[in-house]
């Protein structure tokens, strides 16, 4: 993007900058109390895969549950614990905070050529708000569990479930905030923060899809906080809210449940796209194609998704109208993703194309996406909603969208930025097995799952009818090669922090801000405060000029 | 249930089934074509033009805005359309026919109560007679359950202190899965039952097997002396302490603060569980509450009653 | 909002100049404000919802509020109001007595509404209008008993979150206190002010929509 980047910056160093923000203090005091936006970004990569673990193994032995049809591994009762912790675990403490918190408070700051995020304390009282929550949950979960479902429908969850839901609701009342706070940060910062030059239309689109992301952040989280506070009040204080012995609606706890979950879904999945869209024009080495359409269909999906929650609601006794009206909604919010697949796809034509993990990440990521979003067709469609409505077909479809899209998307982003947070390369031969065990593993896991869904498997069931055993089992066993996908990874990252070689301040010759500082960078982030001259992605420029400087240190070398 | 082999379909038992897997493989088709289309294209794309091919890779324009335009208009339409045909079996499947076999659901944990027009009452079972149309008119007794029959492929959630309902109309005789959908607590997966098709002869005889009970209706009028309701809702003119009940289920009644409603099945149980709630104009809220006192069946069986009080006043002053 | 002003004066490492800074800090707490639109939203949401099924119910459990001390809270709430612009105008103009004395009169007014409230809380405890806790709930009037637990249901839900708030915003003018009595928040760093006043503002707004849902609506007799 500047001309900093045309450097050589390719070869291997033989040793990391001397200064930067891994070795600006080693005590625990100078982690626990950094306000360093990259720190953070750490401590929030810690805890999400911490809590990653946790909810994988959840599903794990759930998985392993419904080989059989009479669920003889666990008891009912520690079923339904396990998957509402599944399912808590992995929406709050996983997927909502996943890339943003990660990711986002790493490069945000890099990507605008910022010092740091607006505002860096609050963002460390984001960490410590999510951290407390967990905790809480954690708890919760050690003291015996909650058997809500991550929905807690009242008036089950209110009134009937005589298990933690106090402090479930509490743990993700609390963590609400923290994403609030991320969000705010970043609204301030992709505002107020932008380095000279750096128009609206030269942000990467990483930065828009993070934009978007924290719009729901700031206008969805307050909603599902209110209605768990509600949940908990009618716990606590005997209130009647949505009690219907009392003359409460528990319809209403839904409304306002969905109309952060909806959104919420978004938040889980926007930020997804966006490393997507970093990725693929890199290794096209090829500007993205229609720029300005994929970063308004990420404000359209944000808007948009506002609009639809109510279709999850077709059979819950809502009127058959607002059905009708959340069901076409919910059809226009489908128009902007669709966009944004075609526009990835037409990315590749002309590119020159190489194959690198993020990259087959990424390509991963567009077909699973489009699976999933072609299913939300499917539910979608009012009729065909009535009979698939809480089956495994739903399961299926959101699956494909949060873990084939989401979690596909989060590992070629760690992939792609890791030698610029780690300042090392991953053994990449690993790493491209691992990709294509986690497709394989996915796929096997979750496709049996819309034909069961079809079938008539309701979700959340612990026993189930015998004819539905043989898609279990391959399910199942799709989710056993899909736990040791994930991991590989793991181990491999961890192993490169300390034996992998150095990483070059650009190793994938990206264009983008964050490639023009060191790997890793200084806690500064840049020595001197960049200015922008060129377009986004401008990858034939880029390269141009990157054979030029090569060709006249040649010149050089030979004089 | 009949049939142990693998399928990846379930079986159509019921009008409405082969319509839904109608849109559900036009679905298929549009999904399939996508995923086949995108799927190739990304796998020829990556072919053709990887690094070092040598490949003409001249761009002429990044900025292709009628592509752009083509490629959201094409979708949307797409989705119109099955947005309309969605939105049309949604209609269908409630908008019960007249004339349909009314029988009563109550759900609980973890069991489903079902109460024919006759008086048999069955538990997790359900028998039904072939090629009629059943309406299930349902309510719980605790937490929201959702009755779920994916043959016929209807699901309705049952809720707390509102009536809901759906129907179907079987057509092949048989015996087929009865689920809870939604999740409803510890024995969730145990809320399961079976519904039994069956010849309308058999069904007959089947109906008048068993213990002799008294259907809804009677149960209801039953309830209504018991309850002392006769004392002011006597029967043919109207008093000055309560408004008529003859004719007053399914049409519109005047309230005290100007408002008209509909008197439907939710009307009458407020009205019996919190009489000053909506106040028929030109009467005094002076009847008293009733709330646990009838219980959900009992509260069903009243409003039974007062049904068959419109239909008796409708048969009387019709021919 | 505001970042801790580090010794090297007031612009923190992170912004450019104390344009840039004092740009964000409003944006930031705009920001934040359309979250707690969306917090409040929610309760109003199911407020308006309860009340549309029974209007007449409402407004007859809404008649037994006591409105003179709804009232008597709304002029003290809208006078801290005051108090508040007045601070921000003495720390941006740099007056230390005029910023503390403001500072330390909306606290007061602050209080006085927390304990009005509380004794309006009283009040309704002593006539059985609570249904917290198991408490008996009795209710007289026309409404059924059902709608008038509702409305108080959501009256001691709105009014306690709102309450929550504003001791928040007590809490955080404690620390702007003690920041002024230093010596602190004048002139170019008194942007901590303006962002506490836009935060205390929002509260009174809040409040100035709960007073006539809760106590005007009544039906009086």
């Amino acid at each position: 993007m500047t001309s900093v980047a045309v450097e050589r910056q390719a070869q291997p160093p033989d040793a990391p900058p001397k200064r930067n923000y891994l070795n600006a203090g080693y005590t625990v005091r100078s982690w626990l109390f950094t306000t360093d936006h990259k720190r953070i970004g750490l401590l929030y990569l810690l805890s999400i895969t911490f809590f990653f673990v946790i909810g994988g193994v959840a599903a794990t032995v759930v998985r392993l549950d419904l080989m059989t049809p009479e669920g003889d591994l666990v008891q009912t009762e520690t079923y339904n614990k396990l998957f509402t912790a599944h399912g808590v675990i992995m929406v709050f403490f996983f997927l909502v905070p996943s890339i943003p918190a990660t990711l986002g408070n790493f490069l945000v700051p890099l990507m605008v050529g910022a010092r740091d995020l607006a505002f860096p304390k609050i963002n460390l009282m984001s960490w410590y708000v999510y951290t407390c929550g967990g905790l809480l949950t954690l708890y919760a979960l050690a003291a015996g569990g909650v058997d809500t479902g991550w929905t807690f429908y009242a008036p089950y969850s209110s009134t009937y479930s005589n298990t933690h839901v106090m402090a479930t609701a509490v743990g993700v009342f609390i963590v609400g905030f923290s994403s609030i706070m991320t969000g705010l940060n970043f609204i301030v910062t992709i505002h107020k923060m932008r380095a000279p030059g750096l128009t609206w239309f030269r942000l990467p689109l990483f930065i828009w899809s993070i934009y978007a992301t924290s719009l729901i952040q700031i206008l969805g989280t307050p909603v599902v906080a209110i209605a768990l506070f509600l949940v908990a009040c009618e716990r606590l204080l005997g209130l009647g809210i949505f009690d219907p012995r009392l003359g409460g609606d528990p319809i209403l706890f839904q409304h306002l449940f969905w109309f952060y979950s909806h959104p919420a879904v978004y938040i889980m999945i926007l930020p997804g796209m966006g490393v997507v869209t970093e990725i693929i024009p890199c290794f096209c080495r090829k500007k993205i194609f229609g720029y300005t359409f994929i970063g308004f269909s990420s404000f359209a999906i944000a808007v948009f998704g506002f609009l639809v929650w109510g279709h999850h609601m077709f059979v819950s006794g809502q009127s058959v109208y607002a059905g009708m009206v959340f069901s076409m909604l919910s059809y226009l919010v489908a128009i902007p993703s669709a966009v944004k697949v075609f526009n990835w796809t037409a990315s590749l034509y002309k590119g020159s194309i190489t194959f690198e993990t993020p990259m087959l990440y990424a390509l991963g990521f567009v077909g699973l996406f489009t699976m999933g979003g072609l299913t939300g067709l499917f539910v979608a469609a009012l009729g065909v909603n009535v009979h698939v409505h809480d089956t495994y077909f739903v399961i299926a479809h959101f699956h494909y969208i949060m873990v084939g899209g989401m979690v596909m998307a989060y590992l070629g982003g760690i992939h792609f930025w890791w030698p610029k947070i780690s300042g090392r390369m991953y053994p990449e031969a690993w790493a491209r097995f691992s990709a294509i065990l986690i497709f394989v593993g996915f796929n096997l896991t979750f496709f049996p799952q819309y034909v069961l869904g079809y079938l008539g498997m309701p979700r959340r069931y612990h026993v189930y009818p015998e004819e539905f055993q043989v898609l279990n089992v391959m399910s199942s066993a799709g989710a056993s090669i899909l736990a040791v996908g994930y991991l590989f990874p793991l181990t491999y990252l961890l192993w490169s922090l300390r034996y992998g070689p150095y990483a070059p301040p650009n190793p994938w010759r990206a264009t983008g801000l964050e490639w023009t500082t060191a790997s890793p960078p200084p806690t500064e982030n840049f020595a001197s405060a960049p200015v922008v001259t060129d377009e986004p992605y401008d990858y034939p420029k880029f390269d141009a000029e990157w054979r030029d400087a090569s060709f006249s240190e040649e010149l050089a070398a030979t004089d | 249930m009949t049939n142990d082999t693998f399928r990846l379909l379930p079986e159509q038992a019921s009008t409405h089934a082969p319509q839904v897997d109608m849109l559900y493989f036009f679905l298929l088709g549009v999904a399939t074509f996508f995923t086949v289309m995108i799927a190739v294209l990304i796998v020829f794309f990556s072919i053709k033009y990887r690094r070092g091919a040598k490949v003409d890779r001249t761009v002429r324009d990044e900025h292709a805005h009628a592509v752009e335009i083509m490629w959201m208009v094409g979708p949307l339409v797409l989705a119109m359309i099955i947005f309309f045909w969605g939105a049309k079996l949604f209609f269908d499947v409630n908008r019960p026919p007249a004339g349909a076999l009314e029988v009563e659901v109550v759900g609980k944990q973890w069991m489903w109560k079902f109460q024919h027009p006759e008086g048999r009452r069955e538990i997790n079972e359900l028998h039904v007679p072939l090629g009629q149309p059943v309406r299930l008119h349902m309510i719980s007794e605790d937490v929201i359950h959702s009755l779920f029959v994916p043959a016929f492929r209807v699901k309705q959630d049952v809720l707390p202190g509102r009536y809901s309902g759906t129907w179907f109309e079987a057509t092949k005789t048989g015996e087929y899965h009865l689920f809870c959908a939604e999740y409803c607590g510890t024995n969730h997966s145990l809320m399961k039952g079976r519904v039994v098709v069956m010849e309308p002869s058999e069904y007959q005889a089947w109906l008048s097997g068993g213990k002799p009970g008294e259907s809804p209706v009677e149960a209801g009028r039953r309830l209504f002396e018991e309850m002392r309701c006769s004392t002011c809702h006597r029967g043919g003119s109207p008093t000055s302490r309560c408004p008529p009940l003859e004719g007053v289920y399914g049409n519109p009644v005047k309230l005290d603060n100007g408002q008209t409603v509909t008197a439907d099945e939710d009307y009458l149980r407020e009205s019996i569980l919190h009489p000053a709630a909506k106040v028929v104009a030109g009467f005094r809220p002076i009847m008293p509450s009733f709330e646990g006192q009838l219980g959900e069946e009992g509260l069903m069986h009243v409003i039974a009653y007062i049904k068959s009080l419109a239909k008796e006043e409708r048969a009387r002053t019709e021919p | 909002m505001s970042e801790a002003h580090s010794i090297h004066g007031p612009v923190a490492h992170q912004f450019d100049d104390l344009q840039q800074q004092r740009e964000a800090d409003e944006l930031g707490m705009w920001t934040f404000l359309c979250t707690e639109i969306l917090f409040f939203g929610g309760v109003f949401l199911a407020y308006t919802l309860y009340r549309l099924r029974d209007e007449a119910g409402f407004a007859d459990a809404s008649g037994t509020m006591n409105l003179w001390l709804g009232a008597v809270n709304t002029a003290v709430l809208l006078c801290s109001s005051l108090t508040v612009a007045l601070a921000v105008h003495a720390g941006e103009t740099s007056r230390r007595t005029m910023l503390v004395v403001c500072l330390v009169l909306t606290m007061i007014l602050g209080a006085g509404f927390l304990g009005i409230k509380g004794y309006e809380y009283y009040e309704k405890y002593e006539e059985h209008h609570m249904p917290l806790f198991g408490l008996p709930f009795i209710y007289e009037g026309q409404a059924s008993p059902a709608t008038a637990e509702m409305f108080f249901d959501l009256y001691f839900v709105m009014t306690g979150i709102h309450a929550i708030h504003m001791i928040i915003g007590m809490g955080v003018f404690t620390l702007l206190l003690v920041k002024a009595l230093r010596g602190g928040l004048l002139g170019d760093y008194s942007t901590p002010v303006h962002i506490a006043g836009l935060y205390w503002h929002f509260v009174d707004i809040v409040w100035v929509f709960l007073f006539p849902f809760l106590y005007l609506i009544g039906a009086r007799h």
